[in-house]
């Protein structure tokens, strides 16, 4: 978006997957010229050469072709299929959040962008990034439907109420990109957007250092657990506890109430906080009153953050059951010993910035 | 058929009284059963919204003359562009070429004397008539502002305009689109002439029975999914926003289910149109037939397997988004099939440009681009980047106004002098028409760049690097105003002033110019017996060429 030509064509290649979908683009600018070259070439010559001789004169007997129709619907068919399956496999890298990302906390709300990094530092309508990072940003909204795109690094996604979404990137220049809001929000859609600021890694860690971190995710979802919201006093009583015990429980299939397995994810503890009855694991009683209405989307996200760091998942997301199994051993199984647990994965939260977490 | 001959070289005795002439009392025009009759007041009215749609796009393309939302604030903005989408969607697409010249050609073009249910015919206008006002009283009291997508929750919850009027609106409106529909199914089935085997209809009628199943179809889901939204809008009972219990998503797939055929509601009936045109023009008989006419079937049905593919990065699973992806590029193919057979044709024609044809080759020129882009976005991996931007803007626009309005346009051109009994200016006609195309390229052609840029659409301020794009837009919008602004002038004139049509002015074997122009009110003196195919130029279509060709030289 830095480019400076006075009719620009192209946006910045910014992102690992940026030069895929401009192959994707090439290519199909390449397929598009081709036939219309050729058919307005076709219809032109035609036009000049088979233009009326003779008023009401009439044209040739000619019907059809069977062989020619199987051939012009046979090859269009093989070219679409080409297209498919270039887009679906950048579309495959653009939608799998890959393991090892760093984990930023978006909130869309009219008409705004709140962004948390996992250290603490929050930002509106900018967000920094260290550059050649996996960045996945965890992403829901306030109000209504938005859409965060950043035209350089060739993704969006669409945020939505009541549910998390994901996006993720690595961005492979440092420099300054433009974020946009892409759905349509309301009154101010259009100035809902900022920058996307690309630093060199040494730049990130003094940028993060030079900023006022406050409380991280994790703490904060702490201190909404522990006090502000009194969820410790089911959740965190040790054997007597009449909630559901969260330790080490991120990422794994439980059995639900209804015979259901699901896997805890963010989505599943968001679902299970907002809309306990809905689905109550084995075991337990349906006692836990709904918190809807009681916390933000912001906090939300921080007491999902406190309740994966119980299993060791912290800044890093992992996708796959092995790891996070791996990083259970780690957790304690006493409540006791849940506070100063998750002082360490919040300091661990700081470590992953230098990729450390494995 | 009596008198073949005689009709044809124009000597043909003119009945005293058509269509037109049969009572000038509002109240016959009113309480008419007469589908030539109903057809005019549709393109009255449609004619009418399609000069208001046009005025917002005017007001659009102004305010985006300047990176700054300085003409209209952002708030106004919203309601001008949301106002252009529905007015141009669901009261001027929709019902342009069906309701027009659907409701006028369908039942000369099969040898019927009218619609098989001409009541029903009259009650769709009328409901078109109360929607319409609907539509247009909401605008009036300040309009609405969600888009013309009506997403949830902002049109549930959020936004503080005339949502539920405009909805009902379009709820009615819809009705109308069901009874034409029904109609013409009904009246395809039961009232073609003797010898008008389905394989001898003209591919308008085809055409027109893949838009009927489309409409008859589809649109019960607009209906229901506009209640919906009624119901959690004023009952606050949660369906789509999740803060009461409701799913957003769910809006876009009932919205999408409905408005993505709609978009073949749009587009089918212009390719029968251009059918008609490419052939007659040729004078040659279409290439591949059968072809053309399964393919708009084809499209019909695929149609209603792709509504996903509008909701690529709305959060639905990537197998879904993998699935639509592929089901859209398979629809791909019928629409590649139509534009082959139509070049296919000119081959070895006897080809003459009076400005249908013209508007016939500009329509094949700009659905292909239409079409080509279509799978930019259908290609799950770029539309990513894509969507939601001014390459979808763009994308649409050339099919919808390169495609459906250049059709409609030289369908109007075409069949002018059968509906009204007058030549337009063939001058006038071909500047205006090469006059849209200029304007209209050089309207939307920057508009994908843009996009590609990343400037999302729905913006009513935009970054500042983007305005020479933006201006080069502007500029040819302002051509396209003008181009499509001179027909008014000139058809207006000819209704006036024209020269007097004859029954066959361009000497074509339809069913339609073998009646006067205008029709009397019965359309044919007798039932015609078809003994020809569609689009036969040859001896046996009982066309008295030579007469014709006499009659030509001494008007020379």
């Amino acid at each position: 978006m830095q480019d400076n030509s006075w009719i620009p064509l192209f946006p910045e290649q910014a992102s690992t997957f940026a030069w895929e979908v401009d192959a994707l683009y090439f290519y199909l600018i390449a397929i598009s010229v081709f036939f219309t070259v050729g058919i307005v070439a076709a219809i032109g010559f035609f036009v000049v050469k088979y233009r009326e001789k003779e008023k009401f004169a009439n044209g040739a007997e000619i019907h059809g072709s069977v062989p020619l129709e199987l051939f012009w619907s046979f090859v269009p068919f093989v070219i679409s299929m080409t297209i498919f399956l270039g887009g679906a496999l950048v579309y495959y890298k653009q939608y799998r959040p890959p393991e090892n990302t760093m984990e930023i906390y978006v909130v869309g709300k009219q008409w705004m962008w709140k962004l948390q990094h996992q250290t603490g530092q929050r930002e509106i309508n900018e967000l920094h990034i260290p550059v050649g990072r996996k960045i996945k940003l965890t992403m829901t909204t306030e109000d209504v439907l938005h859409d965060f795109f950043i035209p350089a690094f060739r993704t969006k996604a669409d945020v939505v109420p009541g549910r998390y979404t994901t996006v993720w990137f690595e961005a492979t220049k440092p420099g300054k990109y433009r974020l946009y809001c892409a759905e349509y929000c309301g009154l101010n859609h259009s100035g809902m957007g900022g920058w996307v600021y690309v630093m060199e890694q040494r730049d990130f860690d003094n940028w993060l250092s030079g900023n006022v971190s406050g409380q991280t995710p994790v703490e904060a979802g702490q201190d909404l657990f522990m006090n502000k919201l009194g969820c410790a006093s089911c959740h965190a009583g040790g054997p007597t506890q009449r909630g559901a015990k969260l330790e080490g429980i991120y990422g794994k299939d439980v059995k639900l109430a209804n015979g259901q397995t699901v896997k805890v994810d963010d989505e599943y503890l968001r679902n299970s906080i907002l809309n306990p009855a809905g689905q109550i694991v084995e075991g337990y009683q349906p006692i836990m009153p709904t918190f809807k209405g009681q916390v933000t989307e912001e906090q939300l996200v921080q007491i999902v953050a406190y309740i994966k760091s119980l299993s060791g998942v912290t800044g890093t997301t992992s996708t796959t059951s092995s790891s996070s199994s791996n990083s259970m051993t780690n957790s304690p199984t006493t409540p006791t010993n849940t506070a100063s647990n998750s002082n360490a994965t919040s300091n661990a939260a700081v470590n992953t910035n230098r990729g450390v977490n494995k | 058929m009596q008198n073949v001959d005689a009709i044809n070289a124009g000597n043909f005795e003119e009945p005293k009284t058509n269509y037109l002439n049969n009572g000038f009392t509002l109240k016959s025009w009113l309480l008419t059963k007469d589908h030539k009759r109903i057809a005019i007041m549709y393109l009255l009215t449609v004619s009418a919204f399609f000069l208001m749609g046009g005025v917002y796009a005017s007001l659009i393309r102004l305010e985006l003359l300047t990176p700054q939302s300085d003409l209209l604030e952002s708030g106004t903005y919203n309601r001008v562009f949301t106002q252009h989408g529905v007015i141009m969607v669901f009261l001027f697409l929709i019902p342009a070429i069906p309701a027009i010249l659907g409701n006028f050609l369908l039942p000369l073009m099969i040898g019927a004397k009218d619609l098989a249910l001409p009541r029903i015919n009259l009650l769709s206008l009328y409901i078109y008539w109360v929607g319409g006002i609907l539509v247009l009283f909401a605008m009036m009291q300040g309009g609405v502002d969600t888009g013309w997508t009506f997403y949830t929750p902002y049109s549930t919850t959020f936004s503080n305009s005339y949502v539920m009027l405009t909805g009902l609106g379009i709820f009615i409106n819809g009705f109308s689109s069901i009874l034409t529909g029904l109609n013409f199914i009904v009246t395809i089935h039961t009232m073609r002439a003797p010898g008008m085997t389905w394989f001898r209809m003209p591919l308008f009628v085809w055409a027109h029975y893949a838009t009927s199943l489309v409409m008859l179809l589809g649109t019960p889901v607009i209906a229901i999914t506009i209640l919906l939204l009624a119901i959690e809008r004023v009952a606050k009972i949660g369906i789509f926003d999740p803060a009461i219990g409701g799913d957003p998503i769910l809006f876009q797939h009932l919205f999408w289910f409905y408005s993505h055929p709609a978009v073949y509601i749009m587009i089918l009936p212009g390719m029968g149109v251009i059918s008609e045109l490419i052939s007659n023009f040729s004078r040659k008989k279409i290439f591949g037939y059968e072809f053309i006419a399964f393919s708009s079937i084809a499209i019909a049905v695929f149609g209603f397997l792709v509504w996903g593919h509008h909701m690529f990065v709305s959060g639905q699973s990537i197998y879904a988004g993998l699935v639509f992806s592929f089901l859209t590029m398979v629809v791909a193919v019928p629409s590649a099939i139509k534009v082959f057979n139509w070049s296919a044709t000119l081959y070895k024609g006897q080809i003459s440009y009076e400005t249908p044809m013209l508007y016939a080759l500009f329509f094949i020129g700009l659905f292909l681009i239409g079409g080509l882009t279509g799978l930019f976005l259908g290609s799950i991996g770029l539309t990513v980047h894509l969507t939601d931007t001014y390459f979808i803007v763009a994308h649409f626009h050339y099919v919808m106004v390169g495609g459906q309005v250049l059709a409609y346009m030289g369908g109007l051109h075409y069949w002018w002098s059968k509906m009204t009994g007058k030549m337009y200016s063939e001058f006038w006609g071909k500047i205006s028409a090469m006059l849209v195309f200029v304007g209209f390229n050089l309207t939307f052609f920057p508009q994908f760049i843009l996009g590609y840029m990343g400037m999302p659409r729905r913006y009513a301020s935009y970054p500042p690097e983007l305005q020479v794009l933006n201006i080069f837009s502007t500029a040819g919008a302002s051509i396209l105003g003008i181009g499509l602004i001179l027909p008014v002038i000139y058809l207006t004139y000819s209704i006036f002033f024209g020269e007097k049509a004859s029954a066959n002015p361009y000497m074509h074997p339809g069913l339609e110019w073998r009646t006067s122009s205008p029709p009397p009110t019965e359309n044919f003196e007798e039932m015609p017996i078809v003994t020809w195919e569609a689009y036969e130029f040859g001896e046996e279509n009982g066309l008295d060429i030579e007469e014709a060709k006499r009659r030509e030289l001494a008007k020379v």
